[in-house]
């Protein structure tokens, strides 16, 4: 662990938009390259790192396409930087292929998903929260995801941040998974001092006598394994073929094995390390919601209001939706006697919540393109008393 | 305390501008509570865009505006389509060469303010929303006019006292407001 | 555990030194490429010119991306990466950004860079990412078992073009001068001199340096394509390739039709600013207005 990067905002109370908070996150938590690709909503992240990053000895450079992007930061990580982009759904979906060559190939990259309405196009403008299962599910092969999921202003800053130091410790891609009501909306921003700020740097690997053919770079019996930078003389095989302790690709069946609970194992193990999560009012509740993003923020405007009317209910926000917080939820169903899940999609969360749940688990489809409305909540909430 | 304004205008018109000017002013230097959200048509130039904001003395948890306090609108739809959203107690602020306010006379919660002319007069048009800010304040939220100028000085340095004029200006403009009838102007 | 495997049922061979061991990872040999195959060929005029670099062979990168040109990477004993199928240079220009000081060649196949990933090649050479790209032009997919793409002659049968293919390929070296390329050549698994030197100078090019290479794919391309014997396409190159630097490139598309010419050289060797040049620039003049701190 090290303090905040220099060149970063200066502490104290700021007034910013999400989306430039996510920014200056970054640059307090070292990150110096971005590649990305123009969308709505998240390009006003993409245009304040073109401003910036440039300040602090950094570079914010555009790519052809999604996929070059991703490409690139895998790039840039391995020539030993910090990186990140930002997206929204249709340039998640062509980022998939290079996040699977990052996760294989254990590179620290933060993805910033800033989610709008609707499938394909959909409504560029408008909220939504439908890609929570493309980010556990959408690369093919298997991959173990950790992913954020800010409400305020002030938490898009914050678990930027901590997306860094997830990405860095792990060498695996991270997820901050926004919204565009969090990406646009504009807070008041506390930036601590930069002592306060913990920054986590990751292990480089030593250059190795040359003659050492066959040595192991990659101790799958270790969680976190030293990344071998480029330029260093390091000189190892990085492949996004299944690949044994050397880095050399193989069919062989054992390290396959090995080799893929690794990368999963890595993050499992420490699962518990890495679960964020908010409980409001669960103390006596009988009911609760479970959220995240922007969608949590109605959820507790709806629980006060069920308060207020004489319904015990209570507030799990989940800060890291993955890896799934399994002991929570079931922590959670098990005091109440039902379960309402808010978020801004047709059902996603919902799933792993209540493959984890020991009580009823009914959901709040929404899919308007806005923010999901407290009423709805509240009406759920009520269904799941009188039931 | 929760008190919730929708600035609304077409693009170039700085409603979103007043929005994030009105939320800094509110949050950075009277330690309100303030969320701003935006709005906007899918045309880059010249389509309606809006800010909300919520002001609070309590955190604030869902955080878009439903029923507001104050309404600013320096464009017709921008009245027709938001007027419902109004408090029976808000306050409306026109623009009154720019909405036709023929179908809400005898309304008394609606003030036209000439800022279009006034901001012709301060010698830039684009301070149009700053002094619509300045009767807005004056109207619907009334107390010092010192943290907003302090915004306005720090969001635009280069034309600082301007802006403070503006505000001052459109302040002036809400008294006179109160005196006058909308009949007069339909 | 990994036994080695000796391909085609040939006798393990084992030379116990070699000059290019330190270039190359001598212990995952044999390759996995077919009797007859251009690219080692390749590969070893590579390995001439990063061992007469002056360039510290700790600063030589060599990036791939998938096929079986994509497999050079992973038997030469630097850092080397084996990425996705079409995104090497992508890949690339992100190291090239991050670590301007690298010596980073792409070394891959003509479907993975020309056509899954000819955007980012087009790109690249318009931004004059100062990188090296060798491409090796075999005129169709080989590791998958031989389909047309974006290189096949037109009129070529491959297994996915089995009544002749039906598209113009591209004319590489044209399409990638007139993107922007500082350097452009075109040769032959057969020039394997003229191979090493153009690799040396694509070293010392500040920009977007590039090189098709054409090359025999004796079993999915030769075969059916008027080339039967490993070695005829290689006498091909010898009779038939002409070596002209100053060629006008708009008529130097290859046919691969055994009386047609195969037109060679260094056709394009132009001073313009590399992309991390005017990074460079760009970060100095920024930083030197100062950071504003909001």
């Amino acid at each position: 662990m090290s303090s905040a990067d220099a060149g970063g905002l200066k502490p104290g109370d700021h007034f910013m938009m999400g989306n430039f908070a996510c920014v200056e996150g970054a640059i307090l938590a070292g990150c110096r390259f971005y590649a990305g690709y123009p969308i709505t909503p998240s390009s006003e992240i993409f245009e304040r790192a073109s401003v910036r990053f440039p300040q602090v000895g950094g570079n914010a450079i555009e790519m052809e396409d999604e996929v070059g992007s991703m490409a690139a930061l895998v790039g840039a990580s391995f020539g030993g930087a910090k990186v990140m982009t930002a997206t929204s759904g249709p340039g998640f979906s062509l980022m998939m292929e290079n996040i699977g060559l990052a996760y294989i190939t254990e590179a620290p990259v933060v993805l910033v998903n800033v989610q709008r309405a609707g499938p394909s196009t959909g409504i560029p403008t408008l909220v939504g929260q439908g890609d929570m299962m493309q980010a556990k599910w959408g690369s093919h092969g298997d991959l173990e995801t950790i992913a954020y999921s800010p409400s305020s202003v002030q938490e898009f800053f914050e678990f930027t941040i901590q997306a860094f130091n997830a990405a860095e410790r792990f060498r695996t891609p991270v997820f901050v998974m926004a919204d565009q009501i969090v990406a646009m909306m504009w807070e008041r921003l506390r930036v601590p001092p930069a002592e306060e700020i913990e920054v986590t740097q990751r292990l480089v690997m030593e250059p190795a006598a040359d003659q050492d053919r066959e040595r192991v770079v990659f101790d799958y019996a270790k969680d976190f394994i030293p990344m071998p930078i480029a330029g260093r003389g390091s000189r190892v095989n990085v492949d996004s073929l299944t690949h044994d302790s050397r880095g050399y690709p193989t069919t062989d069946h054992g390290w396959s094995e090995k080799m893929t609970r690794h990368l999963a194992g890595k993050v499992r193990g420490h699962a518990r390390e890495i679960w964020r999560w908010e409980e409001k009012f669960l103390e006596d509740a009988e009911v609760a919601v479970v959220s995240y993003g922007s969608a949590a923020r109605s959820a507790l405007a709806a629980v006060k209001y069920a308060r207020a009317k004489g319904v015990k209910a209570g507030l799990l926000r989940l800060q890291t939706p993955w890896p799934f917080p399994d002991e929570v939820v079931e922590k959670v169903s098990r005091k109440v006697s039902g379960l309402v899940v808010a978020e801004i999609n047709a059902g996603q969360m919902i799933h792993p919540v209540r493959e984890n749940s020991r009580c009823p688990v009914v959901g709040v489809p929404w899919a308007p393109g806005t923010l999901i409305e407290p009423r709805a909540i509240v009406d759920a909430m009520q269904a799941v008393v009188a039931s | 305390m929760k008190f919730e304004i929708r600035i609304t205008g077409l693009g170039g018109q700085g409603a979103i501008t007043a929005g994030h000017v009105f939320g800094s002013a509110a949050a950075l230097l009277e330690g309100k509570e303030v969320v701003v959200t935006e709005g906007y048509s899918p045309y880059v130039t010249g389509g309606w865009s809006r800010a909300d904001v919520v002001v609070s003395d309590e955190p604030i948890d869902y955080p878009l505006v439903s029923r507001l306090d104050a309404l600013v609108t320096m464009y017709q739809e921008g009245l027709d389509l938001n007027m419902k959203m109004v408090k029976p107690t808000g306050v409306v602020v026109a623009e009154q060469r720019l909405v036709d306010l023929s179908k809400v006379v005898g309304d008394k919660r609606v003030f036209p303010i000439p800022a279009a002319d006034a901001a012709d007069k301060l010698g830039k048009k684009v301070l149009m929303n700053i002094v619509m800010l300045g009767s807005a304040v004056a109207l619907a939220a009334p107390r010092s006019l010192e943290p907003l100028k302090k915004a306005v000085m720090e969001r635009f340095p280069k034309a600082a006292e301007l802006n403070v004029r503006a505000l001052d200006t459109g302040a002036d403009l809400a008294r006179a407001a109160k005196g006058r009838s909308i009949e007069s102007l339909v | 555990m990994i036994s080695p495997q000796v391909p085609h049922g040939g006798p393990e061979v084992r030379v116990p030194h070699h000059i290019n061991d330190p270039v190359i990872r001598s212990e995952r040999l044999p390759n996995i490429w077919c009797p007859g195959c251009g690219i080692g060929i390749v590969v070893g005029a590579y390995v001439r010119a990063l061992q007469k670099s002056a360039i510290p062979r700790e600063r030589q990168i060599s990036i791939s991306g998938i096929g079986c040109t994509g497999r050079v990477s992973g038997y030469l004993n630097l850092d080397s990466y084996h990425t996705t199928h079409g995104r090497a240079i992508a890949f690339a220009t992100g190291m090239a950004v991050a670590r301007p000081e690298l010596e980073i060649t792409v070394i891959a196949g003509d479907g993975d860079l020309g056509v899954i990933g000819g955007n980012h090649l087009i790109h690249a050479a318009r931004r004059n990412v100062d990188i090296n790209v060798i491409m090796v032009n075999n005129f169709n997919y080989g590791m998958t078992g031989g389909q047309h793409g974006g290189t096949t002659p037109l009129g070529a049968r491959t297994h996915t073009s089995p009544y002749g293919n039906v598209e113009t390929p591209f004319n590489i070296p044209y399409l990638v001068a007139a993107a922007g390329a500082s350097f452009v050549s075109r040769w032959t698994a057969m020039h394997v001199r003229q191979l090493t030197a153009a690799f040396s100078r694509m070293m010392e090019v500040k920009g977007f340096a590039f090189m098709e290479v054409l090359s025999p794919c004796p079993p999915t391309f030769g075969e059916f394509n008027g080339f039967p014997e490993a070695l005829d396409m290689m006498k091909y190159f010898r009779d038939k390739a002409v070596v002209d630097h100053n060629a006008d490139l708009s008529k130097i598309a290859v046919t691969a039709r055994p009386d047609d010419s195969v037109v060679v050289g260094n056709f394009v060797d132009r001073k313009r600013p590399s992309y991390q040049e005017l990074l460079g620039d760009l970060r100095a003049r920024v930083q030197a207005q100062g950071v504003a701190k909001k």
